[in-house]
Formats: C-alpha cells, sequence, structure tokens
C-alpha cells in the first residue's frame, strides 16, 4: 500500500512570531522554518506503517517555491522514500492545496493520505477534511491511534468530551493529532541518504488545477495585549479582591 | 438566508450552538437551524426555542445518529442552494465536517472566525492567536466555523418556531461509528464554564490534581489543565486548554502551577479576569496575570478554600 503525506514548511513552532508594521503579514525573512510538526506526525506514521510491512512506499509532498525542497529532504531524512514539490511563488489556500493533493493522489493512487489536522501558521484545520470531500473517500481526522486491518481503518480520535472509535473503508484520509505519536530525530546517516532519494517538481498547471485565492488577507495585526496585573500577598487577598470583581458565585 | 448547524447528542443541545446563533444574527438574513441526527426530535424542540431562529430543519434518520462526517457533509449539499451562509461552532464537531462540506460546494470556508465586521469581511487567529488576520471572503457559499467563546449565548424563549422535516437521506456508507468515551464529570464543561481551575506541570501528580478540583468544586467550576499536565498523564486529554486543546473564556480563570507557553496562553488569554498562582515570580503567566500569587501552591490552595468557605458563611 502506498501512503501519501504532506509537509508544510512553517516557522519553526519555537519561534516568537512579529506582526509587520504594515500589517501585511507576518515577518517571515530570517526566520527559522521547520516542518509543521503535526506534518511530522504524519510522516513518521506512516513510516512506522511502512517499517511494520503495511506499507510500501510513502511519498512526501510539500507546495511553495523552492525553499520546500529542505523541508521535502528532511521529510525524506524521517523515511520517506520519495518527495514530490509542487512548484508555485503564488499564495495557496488550503482549497487550492485540497485540489493539487487530490490531482497528485489521481496520479499516484495511495490507498492512504496521511497529514497534519493543522498548519501551525494559518491554523485553518481544513485541507484532510476537503481533500477527502473531493476524493469522496471517508476521513478520520484529529486522529491519536490507527489500526489497519486488511481494507479496514480504525480510528481513535481526540473529540471535545473524550475519545471517539470509528471505522473507514480503505482508500482514506487521515489527519493527525498530538499524541498520535513521538516524531523521531533524523539520524546523520538518514539525511546523508536523503540527498540521493528522488524528489520530483510538477508545476499546478501540469496538474490541471486553479490555484487562484478565494479570500484576501486586509491586514494582520497584533491581539491586544492585557496588562500586567498586581501581584497579591495572601490567599485572603485574592479572594476578597475577586469577590469585590463580583465574579465569585 | 443562514443555515446553521446544530450540535447534539440526539438528547440535548450543546450550548456552543447558542453563540453560533448569535453571529449568526449579525447577517441580518433569516436563520435556519438544521438538526441532523436519529431520533433527536427532542432537540429540534429546543432548538425552537432560542431568540432568532426562523425555522428548525429535523433531519431524522439512523445514518445522521453519530453526525459523520460523510453523511452530514453530503446532507448539507443537499440543502446547500437556498442560503448564502453555512455555520457551525469552532468544535471538534464543526471542524470536522465543515470543510468537507465546503469541498463538495467547490467554495472556500473559513474556519475560527472570531468577529464578523461585514457580511463578507472576518477576523480569525493565526500563529495560535498570536496574530489576527482580517479577511475579504468572496465565495458565493460563506461557509464559516465560530468560535463560541468570541460570541455570547443566543437566549431561549416561550415562543416556538415552526420544525420542518428533511426527508433527504444520505448514507454514504463510507464509515462507521464504533464506540465513544467520554470523560464523565459533575463539574460543568469546560468550554462553557463561568469559573476555570486550571492545573500545570506544577501540580507533579495525578494525585495533587485533587486538591485543584476540590477548590474547583468550591468555586463551582470546571477543571482544565496545561498541555504539559495532560502529556505528563496527570489528568485526560480533553483537560487540556490551549491551541491544540480547547479555547476557553471563562469569566474568571485560575492558572496554577503553569508556567504560560505560547501554547497555553492561546487558549485563555481572552477570559476576563485571570489569576496565576506559581512559585516562579518571573514565569510568563504572571505577563498576562490580573491578579498573581507567588508561592508554594500546595499551601495555597488550601489557604483559598479556608477562605471561600469562610466567604461563604
Amino acid at each position: 500500500m502506498k501512503i501519501l503525506v504532506t509537509a508544510k514548511r512553517v516557522i519553526d513552532y519555537n519561534v516568537k512570531i512579529r506582526v509587520k508594521a504594515d500589517q501585511s503579514g507576518v515577518e517571515t525573512a530570517n526566520v527559522k522554518m521547520a516542518i509543521n510538526p503535526f506534518d511530522e506526525i504524519a510522516i513518521e506514521e506512516a513510516v512506522r506503517l511502512k517499517e511494520k510491512g503495511i506499507a510500501t512506499e510513502v511519498i512526501v509532498v510539500s507546495m511553495g517555491t523552492d525553499a520546500v525542497q529542505e523541508t521535502l529532504r528532511t521529510a525524506l531524512a524521517l523515511g520517506a522514500d520519495r518527495a514530490i514539490q509542487v512548484q508555485t511563488e503564488q499564495e495557496l489556500q488550503p482549497l487550492a492545496v485540497a485540489k493539487l493533493l487530490s490531482a497528485l493522489v489521481a496520479q499516484e493512487m495511495p490507498r492512504l493520505v496521511i497529514m497534519g489536522k493543522q498548519a501551525i501558521d494559518d491554523d485553518c484545520n481544513q485541507t484532510g477534511q476537503m481533500l477527502a470531500g473531493l476524493l469522496q473517500w471517508p476521513q478520520g481526522t484529529f486522529a491519536s491511534q490507527l489500526v489497519i486491518e486488511g481494507e479496514r481503518l480504525q480510528v481513535t480520535r481526540e473529540i471535545d468530551g473524550g475519545l471517539a472509535t470509528i471505522a473507514l473503508k480503505l482508500p482514506a484520509v487521515i489527519t493527525t493529532d498530538l499524541r498520535l505519536n513521538q516524531p523521531r530525530y533524523a539520524s546523520l546517516p538518514n539525511i546523508m541518504k536523503a540527498k540521493q532519494k528522488p524528489l520530483a517538481i510538477i508545476t499546478p498547471a501540469q496538474l490541471g488545477v486553479d490555484i487562484a485565492p478565494a479570500w484576501a488577507t486586509l491586514k494582520v495585526t497584533s491581539p491586544l495585549t492585557r496588562k500586567i496585573g498586581v501581584k497579591l500577598n495572601s490567599a485572603e487577598e485574592l479572594v476578597a479582591k475577586l469577590n469585590d470583581l463580583g465574579v465569585l458565585p | 438566508m443562514i443555515l446553521v448547524i446544530a450540535e447534539h447528542d440526539n438528547k440535548h443541545l450543546k450550548p456552543a450552538t447558542l453563540n453560533v446563533i448569535t453571529a449568526a444574527s449579525k447577517f441580518n438574513e433569516d436563520i435556519s437551524l438544521l438538526v441532523a441526527g436519529s431520533n433527536c426530535e427532542k432537540v429540534a424542540v429546543q432548538c425552537a426555542q432560542i431568540e432568532g431562529v426562523a425555522k428548525v430543519i429535523l433531519a431524522d434518520a439512523p445514518c445522521y445518529e453519530h453526525q459523520l462526517p460523510e453523511n452530514l457533509s453530503a446532507l448539507i449539499v443537499g440543502l446547500a442552494n437556498s442560503y448564502h451562509y453555512i455555520l457551525a461552532p469552532a468544535t471538534t464537531f464543526g471542524k470536522n465536517f465543515l470543510p468537507r462540506a465546503a469541498a463538495l460546494l467547490n467554495m472556500a470556508p473559513i474556519t475560527d472566525v472570531l468577529e464578523i465586521i461585514a457580511k463578507d469581511i472576518f477576523v480569525r487567529p493565526i500563529y495560535a492567536g498570536n496574530a489576527l488576520a482580517t479577511i475579504q471572503l468572496t465565495a458565493a457559499i460563506k461557509l464559516l466555523t465560530i468560535r463560541p467563546t468570541a460570541f455570547a449565548a443566543a437566549h431561549t424563549l416561550q415562543a416556538s418556531a415552526p420544525i420542518e422535516k428533511c426527508a433527504l437521506v444520505e448514507n454514504t456508507e463510507l464509515s462507521t461509528f464504533i464506540k465513544e468515551e467520554l470523560t464523565q464529570s459533575v463539574r460543568p464543561e469546560l468550554s462553557a464554564a463561568k469559573i476555570v481551575v486550571s492545573g500545570g506541570r506544577g501540580m507533579q501528580s495525578a494525585e495533587n490534581f485533587k486538591h485543584l478540583e476540590e477548590l474547583a468544586d468550591c468555586l463551582g467550576a470546571a477543571v482544565g489543565a496545561s498541555r504539559a499536565a495532560v502529556d505528563a498523564g496527570f489528568v485526560p486529554n480533553d483537560y487540556q486548554v490551549g491551541q491544540t486543546g480547547k479555547i476557553v473564556a471563562p469569566q474568571l480563570y485560575i492558572a496554577i502551577g503553569i508556567s504560560g507557553a505560547i501554547q497555553h496562553l492561546a487558549g485563555m488569554k481572552d477570559s476576563k479576569t485571570i489569576v496565576a498562582i506559581n512559585k516562579d515570580p518571573d514565569a510568563p503567566i504572571f505577563q498576562i496575570a490580573d491578579y498573581g500569587l507567588v508561592g508554594d501552591l500546595f499551601e495555597i490552595i488550601p489557604a483559598l478554600i479556608t477562605a471561600l468557605t469562610k466567604l461563604k458563611q
């Protein structure tokens, strides 16, 4: 079984982001970039399925400028077999990404697509669900456990009240939550080997997909900051303050 | 015309739907509320009493029992043509099916709307709430998930809107429900509670969380936790408040033994009043707290319980 996984290039989660003064977006120049952590979990899950002998090949996809080739090499070092860059300089919004992935699925015919539940830059949490819809495949979102038994996939999902378990018919789309696995670190030999693995480049036009944006970002601003409060000396003083505010039952 | 998708468990309407109705009312168009489930007529009756709802659409069939996204999206596509807007709460329920329905309609959805500026201009958080994007959407049908804590809850009335039955049965048979393991709690639901008491790594153990729960019960509060406390196994994952957990905005949020990682702040910084209790005076949580107490939380928690009990007498 072939598995397709995604790897979005985002600002590293440890970086404190800065909103540009002209409100046009978030500063990305000279900022450390990394694989979207949820996608890293997707790659890890696919690689583990290959190690268990369930998957035969893991194909990783990233989209954007040639800078994403670095992201793809990292994914190859983590164990993916080959990479595809969908090359574009244009802004890609989730619906366009889902359509591009759908076109790639038609070419590559994977039985399973695993992707992060959201990217930590735009926090959209849409693309996996949209891809599943476009393909008319079942979806298992926010997955914290996957069990594959033949043509059936059992998914434990993290929901607001606890956990839900569903069964899907393959082929299917899975989106990962944090507790699905703990991704490995790429070893030096694997980083070296990754340089030799195949990386194909394709354009949205070659895939026949219109990537025109559906929305325009008018401005990006910093949220209102709270003013620093006061430090109190005792529990009694705190209870008295809260009582004065009228927030106690 | 606006279609709002109700979140429910076939018996009770989930409160987040009430916040979505308030958001929907900003568009000044008739609001229809879709209740899709199985044997869920009781929910439709509750929905008919919400202020601002012009009509309830009841799609009652076994294939909607667990609101599987494949079937629910197909149903929404069947109804979508009459509407300009389709709204759902930005909960794990709404986030699951709404983008799928949008893709089937070839419309780009917007998730986690915090503010409605104009009929096509919305504000949503990006980078875990560390920036806010104002966006203009051109889609003919605007599919939005609404962050419940950003809008007040709609009121319920004595009067009742008409309930219309929908005969569309969309059973894709792509997925099946196996089981649900919901955390049982007598405390209020985390995302709807007026007061939330949360613990972090500083609680040190699952055992110690009992002290915090005692304080929560004294306040009639819900109990939350930071990701560090969840990862350490002190509490179940659905306690988690933060970017990757629940977003809360109660009247009072008490953070105990929580350092204040960005990921946690993203889930609670819109709370009305924030109290932080931590032994480290330089913990980032104090940067956003209205009131701080520096000290040993195992001394402070019992002292708080004593002071609260005294106050009640």
